[in-house]
């Protein structure tokens, strides 16, 4: 008898709006990524200052790659750390 | 082929400024005496680095933009690795975008002087 009964919540499941994620490069306009602009960069950089990934801050390919390239360089510059805890 | 680079280097903290100075000379005069042309010079002083590079924590920082052939980026980077006062460097040639941010960027910064 227990089984029909289909489980109640206390307040209605909230199903997680998905919101659309839009390229800030192409959007703003930007063309070029510079890597001497370490605080732009950080933006793309996790707490342990690992890049996010494309899905997380929804940018296309082209310029995830100049990103990644811009990050690249900054850390070989000391601009930016390869791996640190709470950089924000 | 003349292509547009840019190159940033790090001297060691332990410099004093004529030593930084005359570090900055040798390498600008390098370049013009190789027939490169310098558009833009920027000096951002001594900075806290990342990480520690050779033991020390800090470093001064200065960049250079010219134009120059494309043979003298060998002997410029050998120029760097032989000298013990550069502990870190990075040439960057760059393309139309970002000859374009290059001068926006300058722009601004004079704009930002003027104030």
């Amino acid at each position: 008898m227990a089984q029909n009964t289909e489980i109640r919540y206390l307040n209605p499941p909230t199903v997680e709006v998905r919101k659309k994620k839009y390229c800030r490069f192409k959007k703003a306009g930007i063309k070029y990524v510079d890597y001497k602009d370490a605080e732009f960069l950080k933006k793309f950089l996790n707490e342990q200052g690992k890049i996010l990934p494309r899905r997380l801050t929804g940018t296309s390919l082209k310029f995830q790659r100049k990103v990644a390239q811009a990050v690249k360089r900054a850390r070989h510059l000391a601009l930016l750390p390869y791996v640190t805890d709470l950089l924000k | 082929m003349i292509k547009q680079y840019e190159t940033v280097f790090i001297a060691t903290p332990v410099l004093s400024d004529a030593q930084m100075k005359e570090a900055v000379a040798k390498y600008t005069d390098f370049i013009r005496e190789n027939g490169g042309e310098i558009v833009y010079e920027e000096d951002w002083g001594l900075k806290q680095l990342a990480y520690p590079i050779q033991k020390k924590t800090s470093g001064f920082y200065y960049l250079i933009e010219f134009r120059a052939d494309t043979q003298l980026i060998d002997k410029l980077e050998t120029q760097y690795r032989r000298d013990e006062r550069i502990i870190r460097f990075l040439t960057f040639a760059m393309d139309k975008h970002a000859v374009a941010y290059a001068e926006k960027r300058r722009a601004n910064k004079q704009a930002k002087k003027e104030e």
